[in-house]
């Protein structure tokens, strides 16, 4: 993975020294509350229900094992001995003070990290998808891009003070994995019939209280052009995005008002002045980028493993946890694996900073010291030898992260809720937990299948619920948390924004009301049929009455 | 006299800032004497008045406003100010990239408004030379703000060739 120089290292340095000036002057008065916010914002630093929410950048997702033992020492050191990955390839932290923080990004530094643009009105951190490298479907490894992005974007001078969030992903394989179509600015990877790599440029895509989904601005852009690129679409967002209403300055709302054709006309005539300027990425570049992502040493091996496929046949457990946590990888005889991070009862995608150091360990024996962070809030070790996969099973089964859940039911992606976040309406973790109580068993979980069950607890949807098979949505009605039910997102390739089926619950009925519609399901289903797809095939309206009953049944009729 | 910081040193600022008060209008707004910096409206009512006084004269733009707007007259500008009406409105740092990058504007880019010590190193960054810090705030203690960030990574006015140009030098 990416390595810094003396360059990237005297950045993160200096950042440290900045932040830790801007704390001190606002403890002697010298900055206002006001002053400070944004400039704590963009270190990742929120001031939430119980204390401080930091939240600590893992730029598209890589995460070295040095990095994830200094993230669990902080955990020790300044939080409860515990941490929480979000959607977002982001590690937070709900406990520390605000006092302790700049002393956090100095040990952060230590290790390559920083927590720069984790929050703010401006480009946060780059995602992407946490195969890349190793899918087989990849088209280009999207990280060397990644990280010229990273640094393009890391204190950009025009666009630190946007009129809201910026977000950017980055896919390069056949499957999108990255949610690229809800994000503002999504890009694909392309390869030419003639070899020429480049992006198709998505624009103005997001979930929050207006769902949309992006709108292709150009259908293909040279990779050497992407930053000239992307600036013109920031300045044209910077200079004409709403800032009268926190609520509409995204740049999908700017895209929605002027249209995508009008919209992707003022980028284009923007990029003539900078196309070709000196922000065009140089091969020498891309190859000096490039080569920290160069294959590890693979060892040569079978593409089949006797004693792994013998000890699948042994261990019905084992060849579970292979079924749903492991991944063909493109190199013969190795695997991918994903720690589960939905251990049925812990808030999803929490880790503690016991777990962080075994995870750690695991990657140093088993995956050459790598990890990445999903935005289905796991880990992932990308390249695991087969044969090694049961001694890694029973280890991971020990501390913890051997569910074998991956893209079933229990497996939901969570925000942290009303017990933390201020902005919550209603809390998540608990109504969750009590949903994977109620699919505690195994073979029920495994029966249905695949299905992505995603729970935000208010509007700005950083549980992704829009985009769920199932989604839940914490909302607020007199000041009592109820919840509402969305069917029939999806993410991938055919992403597309799930349907509200009606009025909302209370939380004791969300298990029951979940159930209905999953046993409804099982009952319909062809064969192998996924969810998504039996959904897809009968719609909304019967699925409501398997919720609502005939009061549903009148209203389809009429 | 107010200090302004001028090429990272505070200088005494020579400028009058004239602002349109409630129920003032450009064309009879009183104008006052000696070097002024007035808002677009006042200088494209009264571009000739203002030119025949034989006094400098600057024009300031609102974040709303863009370079567009005095493109052809720049050359007779020795001072151009861009205002921050709040210094989280970003609107002022592409105003003045386009200035030097588009315009080739050479004259003094003044910010104005809401300007405070944490945003002077990016404004610097997008071709601010002069700032009007906001009168409560120390300009000695702002002047160190111009340090922050040694080699940062992007091209902009400052410095027109990215890090990765450099690195690779």
């Amino acid at each position: 993975m990416y390595r810094y120089d003396h360059y990237d290292q005297a950045l993160v340095d200096e950042r440290v020294a900045q932040f830790r000036d801007q704390v001190a002057r606002w403890k002697a008065g010298e900055l206002s509350d006001d002053e400070l916010r944004p400039l704590r914002l963009q270190n990742g630093l929120y001031i939430q229900r119980h204390a401080p929410m930091f939240r600590i950048a893992v730029p598209y997702g890589m995460l070295a094992s040095r990095q994830l033992r200094c993230l669990a020492e902080l955990g020790r050191k300044y939080d409860r001995g515990y941490g929480h990955f979000t959607t977002r390839h982001n590690m937070q932290f709900n406990w520390p003070k605000i006092e302790d923080v700049p002393e956090m990004l100095a040990e952060l530094a230590k290790v390559e990290m920083h927590a720069i643009q984790t929050s703010g009105n401006c480009i946060r951190n780059v995602t992407t998808d946490q195969f890349a490298g190793v899918a087989a479907d990849e088209i280009l490894d999207p990280r060397p891009l990644c990280e010229i992005l990273r640094q393009w974007s890391t204190f950009h001078p025009e666009f630190a003070f946007l009129p809201r969030k910026f977000k950017i992903a980055v896919n390069g394989a056949r499957e999108d994995r990255a949610l690229t179509w809800f994000h503002d600015i999504g890009l694909h990877i392309l390869k030419t019939d003639d070899g020429l790599v480049g992006f198709r440029v998505i624009v103005g895509g997001g979930l929050g209280r207006t769902p949309i989904r992006g709108e292709i601005v150009r259908e293909f852009l040279p990779w050497q052009d992407i930053l000239t690129y992307c600036e013109a679409i920031l300045r044209v967002y910077n200079r004409y995005g709403r800032r009268d209403n926190a609520y509409k300055a995204r740049i999908k709302i700017l895209v929605q008002a002027l249209g995508v054709v009008e919209f992707a006309r003022q980028v284009e005539e923007e990029w003539a002045y900078l196309k070709g300027g000196p922000a065009t990425i140089t091969q020498a570049e891309y190859d000096r980028v490039t080569a920290f992502f160069g294959a590890p040493a693979y060892a040569t091996l079978p593409t089949i493993d006797e004693t792994f496929v013998a000890q699948q046949a042994d261990s019905v457990p084992f060849a579970r946890w292979v079924e749903r946590n492991v991944r063909p990888h493109r190199i013969p005889g190795y695997a991918s694996v994903t720690l589960s991070l939905k251990k049925p009862g812990i808030a999803p995608g929490d880790i503690t900073s016991d777990q962080m150091d075994i995870a750690a360990e695991l990657a140093d024996a088993y995956s050459f010291g790598e990890l990445r962070v999903t935005h289905e809030q796991n880990l992932v070790l990308a390249d695991v030898e087969q044969r090694q996969l049961f001694a890694l099973w029973q280890e991971a089964k020990a501390a913890g992260f051997a569910t074998p859940n991956i893209g079933l039911l229990t497996d939901m992606i969570v925000c942290p809720g009303g017990d933390f976040c201020d902005l919550a309406n209603a809390r998540s973790i608990p109504v969750a937990n009590a949903v994977q109580a109620r699919f505690d068993d195994l073979d029920y979980l495994w029966d249905i299948g695949d299905i992505e069950l995603n729970f935000s607890g208010c509007m700005n949807s950083c549980g992704h619920h829009h985009v769920g098979n199932i989604g839940i949505l914490g909302v607020d009605k007199g000041n009592e948390e109820w919840y509402q039910i969305t069917l029939g997102g999806e993410q991938g390739n055919d992403a597309r924004l799930g349907k509200v089926i009606g009025p909302s619950f209370a939380a004791a009925d969300v298990p029951d009301v979940i159930e209905k519609i999953v046993r409804f399901y099982i009952a319909q289903r062809f064969d192998d049929e996924r969810f998504i797809d039996t959904f897809r095939r009968l719609g909304a309206d019967p699925f409501k009455v398997a919720v609502y009953g005939d009061k549903a049944r009148l209203k389809a009729a009429a | 006299m107010t200090k302004i910081i001028k090429n990272r040193q505070a200088v005494a600022d020579d400028y009058t800032l004239l602002k349109l008060a409630e129920g003032e209008v450009a064309e009879t707004v009183a104008l006052p004497a000696g070097a002024v910096l007035v808002p677009l409206a006042v200088w494209v009512a009264r571009k000739t008045e203002l030119l025949a006084r034989g006094t400098p004269v600057g024009v300031w733009l609102d974040a709303g406003e863009g370079p567009e707007a005095i493109d052809a007259d720049l050359a007779q500008l020795p001072v151009i100010g861009v205002n921050f009406p709040k210094f989280v409105d970003g609107r002022g740092y592409s105003t003045a990239r386009l200035l030097r990058e588009r315009y080739g504007y050479q004259g003094e880019i003044r910010a104005i408004g809401d300007v405070l010590q944490d945003q002077l190193f990016l404004m610097a960054r997008c071709g601010f030379d002069a700032f009007a810090l906001r009168a409560d705030k120390s300009i000695e203690k702002a002047l160190g703000a111009f340090e922050t960030f040694k080699a940062p990574y992007q091209a902009a006015v400052d410095q027109t060739q990215p890090l990765f140009r450099r690195r690779a030098a």
